[in-house]
């Protein structure tokens, strides 16, 4: 699947385990939450597939592990994992690579990105441009967030061009 | 004769309505990048690259729904407060887009019923020319916070809350975490002791209030709400000190938006949540959140606090003595003005000035409905009498918020002619009615002409004036966007096999003493319910004691009486 980061597609290193597969011998695992404690092991690249019902508690004992937190959307109008995100960042101060897969629209890309989730998984295929167009259009917000941003003032902020 | 030309000070030559939020080039180019935004989506849905169920959420965010007969076009009036300019350019859009009039809503907005999807972008654009939009007037996210119809004029008031509101409205704008939530999400804030925002049916209540030492801070409500499972908000905390309120509401947000159902329609909306969980343990979990935020970057600083405090400075009021014998005089020479002076206006804190509420509730017409020409002629009015600014009231009214008492009359001379003069303000024709079956895609059975036939029916206003306050509200369905729940009266429709029926509650308030209503018995067919409604309130003139109104005569016999006259008039 294409992996957009900073609106541009890039290699994705992570291998998906399933839950009766065993861990690879040197590539990066990403795992379920259910396989998490097994999978933890010094030197291991780790990352744990978090489903929509998940909260940040439920891996925040494993964080000093995992390289990548993966969050799921099981539809669009789903918005748990913008709460998620935000919280690994800003309560557990996770600085790992947060990704969102499953149905996301481009026009949710920015407020991903606000939320302190730094790459997005699309679908094969997904053409890449919309989600360019997306970043693009707004450069300014009314609310802090977890990503870096310029305040302007308390609630206004310039969002940088990614 | 312009109050302002005449008697301002040179410096306020520049006052163009002090108590709108003006927009800066931040804002505008904010909303030239939503402008942009919409137009490309509505492209996108017009070439077939969204699907509707895609579409869907998005149009929502921009307040465009889809109607019985065409999309509607829902326009924020942030917190019900607007300038005699962008009353023109609603008049405007109502006239270039639509059938050359809009609706005002319950929620302080407005409504254009007959808009194309084609047009819908350039609508839009024709708003944000006057700084105004359609974001978040629908969908599930934050919707337009409103308050109290009167705020920075009313005499009782202890905290302007229109300060907070645009606090709440910049904060929630596009809100990265929260545009997504289980369902949509509505605030009201007041900041005087008597409730005229309905805290308690809101999923947030805010009452903005002064310690002992005059520091601002907030009590606040949470979990109320209507629709089939109609709950009344709990008071979650009585004290949310000024510099925590962008945190506390962050942490109700979040824990709502993680926990709240999303498996069904019905079951989302935050009462659900904190009647499934218990109020205790809500309050405990939002206080864990609230103790855990980063409070340093969400904290309200009070330069903030007052840069927006500064866009509602008190317009220049002349220094006029109160002129309650003038008025007395007006009054005691015309009874139909001091019907009107009775029921239209509410006291202001400005010594010699008035609070004038426009009744878009004509006898016979369609509750909230305003043509395109009486937008005009309000927008020059209030030019004239009010420095230039309008309220949208919560029961679909218009109010001219600072008016000189010694031009009243003349004010209510020119609104005569207008059609805006009815002096029914909180008067049983003073309906509050949803669309209905006439437009709404939802609906079980019709609202509107309910609404007018009840009117028409005490069409004689002496005797509307006889039985004095009583609020009537009409859903057409269990959605309940009348709020008929917190009706004196209230007049749900419903389908039966096909036919309209109608469910009556009794002693419903959405006041300080809000309480749901009670049913009366079973539904009335159409036919019937505008006499079942005259068996009602003929059994309050019968059995009120006197100078009684009819919601406490209400809470004194309860429905006994009016069950059975309605049962002996069956
Ligand atoms: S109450 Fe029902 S009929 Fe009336 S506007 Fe709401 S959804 Fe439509």
């Amino acid at each position: 699947m294409p992996l957009l980061d900073g609106g541009h597609v890039v290699e994705d290193p992570w291998v998906l385990v399933p839950d009766d597969a065993p861990f690879p011998a040197d590539a990066p695992a990403l795992v379920t939450l259910k396989r998490l404690p097994e999978a933890r092991r010094p030197g291991r690249r780790l990352g744990v597939l978090l489903g929509p019902a998940s909260r940040a508690e439920d891996v925040a004992a494993a964080l000093p592990d995992l390289s990548l937190i993966a969050v799921e959307f099981p539809k669009f109008r789903d918005g748990r994992g913008f709460s998620l995100a935000r919280t690994l960042r800003e309560r557990h101060g996770f600085t790992g690579e947060i990704r969102a897969v499953g149905h996301i629209l481009p026009d949710q890309y920015r407020f991903l990105l606000r939320c302190g989730v730094s790459t997005v998984a699309l679908p094969e295929g997904a053409d890449p441009a919309p989600w360019q167009a997306a970043l693009g259009r707004f450069g300014v917000a009314y609310q802090p967030a977890a990503a870096e941003e310029a305040p302007l003032d308390h609630l206004r902020r310039r969002l940088a061009a990614p | 004769m312009d109050t302002i030309e005449r008697h301002a000070p040179a410096s306020a030559s520049m006052y163009k309505g002090a108590g709108i939020y003006r927009y800066d080039d931040f804002d505008r180019e904010f909303l030239r990048e939503r402008v942009a935004e919409f137009r490309a989506q509505v492209a996108r849905r017009l070439a077939g690259e969204l699907t509707e169920d895609e579409f869907k959420p998005l149009r929502l965010m921009n307040g465009l729904y889809l109607q019985l007969h065409a999309y509607m076009l829902r326009c924020a009036i942030p917190y019900g407060v607007m300038s005699a300019d962008q009353l023109r350019q609603f008049a405007h859009v109502a006239r270039t887009f639509d059938r050359g009039y809009g609706h005002f809503t319950t929620r302080q907005n407005i409504q254009f019923n007959w808009i194309a999807l084609e047009d819908a972008p350039d609508a839009i654009a024709a708003l944000a020319e006057a700084d105004l939009h359609a974001i978040q007037t629908s969908g599930n996210c934050i919707r337009n916070v409103t308050t109290d119809e009167f705020a920075g004029a009313a005499a009782d008031e202890t905290v302007d809350p229109r300060v907070y509101a645009e606090i709440i409205r910049q904060w929630s704008t596009l809100h990265p975490e929260f545009s997504f939530l289980p369902r949509k999400f509505k605030i009201a804030i007041t900041g005087a002791p008597g409730d005229r925002a309905a805290l308690q049916i809101h999923d947030i209540g805010l009452t903005a209030k002064r310690d002992a030492q005059g520091r601002i801070g907030f009590e606040v409500w949470v979990g109320g709400g209507l629709g089939r499972t109609p709950i009344l908000g709990f008071r979650i905390r009585d004290w949310v000190p000024e510099d925590a309120l962008i945190a506390y509401l962050e942490a109700i947000l979040r824990t709502y938006n993680a926990l709240g159902g999303r498996e069904n329609i019905h079951k989302a909306r935050i009462k659900i949540l904190v009647r499934d969980v218990g109020q205790a343990r809500f309050a405990e979990l939002v206080e864990q959140e609230f103790a855990t935020l980063p409070r340093e970057k969400f904290r309200l600083d009070p330069a903030i606090v007052a840069a927006i405090e500064a866009h509602f400075t008190p317009p220049p009021f002349a220094a006029v003595p109160d002129a309650a014998a003038a008025l007395a005089g007006a009054v005691a020479a015309d009874a139909e003005f001091a019907a009107w002076v009775g029921r239209n206006t509410h006291a202001h804190r400005e010594p010699g000035y008035i609070c004038a509420v426009i009744s878009l509730k004509p006898i016979g017409g369609v509750p909230g409905d305003c043509t395109a020409a009486q937008m005009d002629a309000i927008a020059n009015l209030a030019e004239q009498f009010s420095f230039g600014e309008i309220r949208v009231s919560h029961v679909q009214n218009l109010v001219l918020p600072h008016v000189r008492q010694d031009r009243l009359h003349a004010l209510w001379q020119a609104l005569r002619p207008l059609g805006l003069a009815t002096a029914n303000v909180g008067l049983l024709s003073d309906i509050i009615a949803c669309p209905g079956l006439d437009y709404c895609s939802l609906a079980s059975a019709r609202a509107i002409p309910v609404a007018q036939r009840i009117a028409e029916r005490f069409a004689d206003l002496r005797t509307q004036h006889d039985i004095g306050t009583v609020f009537i509200n009409i859903s057409g369905c269990i959605n309940a966007c009348a709020h008929h729940h917190v009706g004196h009266i209230g007049i749900l429709g419903v389908d039966k096999k096909g036919e309209e029926f109608y469910q009556i509650t009794l002693g419903g308030s959405a006041s300080n003493d809000a309480a749901l209503g009670d049913i009366v018995g079973p539904a009335y067919a159409y036919d019937d319910v505008v006499d079942a409604v005259e068996t009602i309130l003929r059994t309050y003139l019968a059995v009120r004691s006197p100078g009684e109104a009819f919601i406490e005569t209400y809470r004194r016999t309860g429905l006994a009486p009016f069950r059975e006259a309605l049962h002996a008039a069956a």
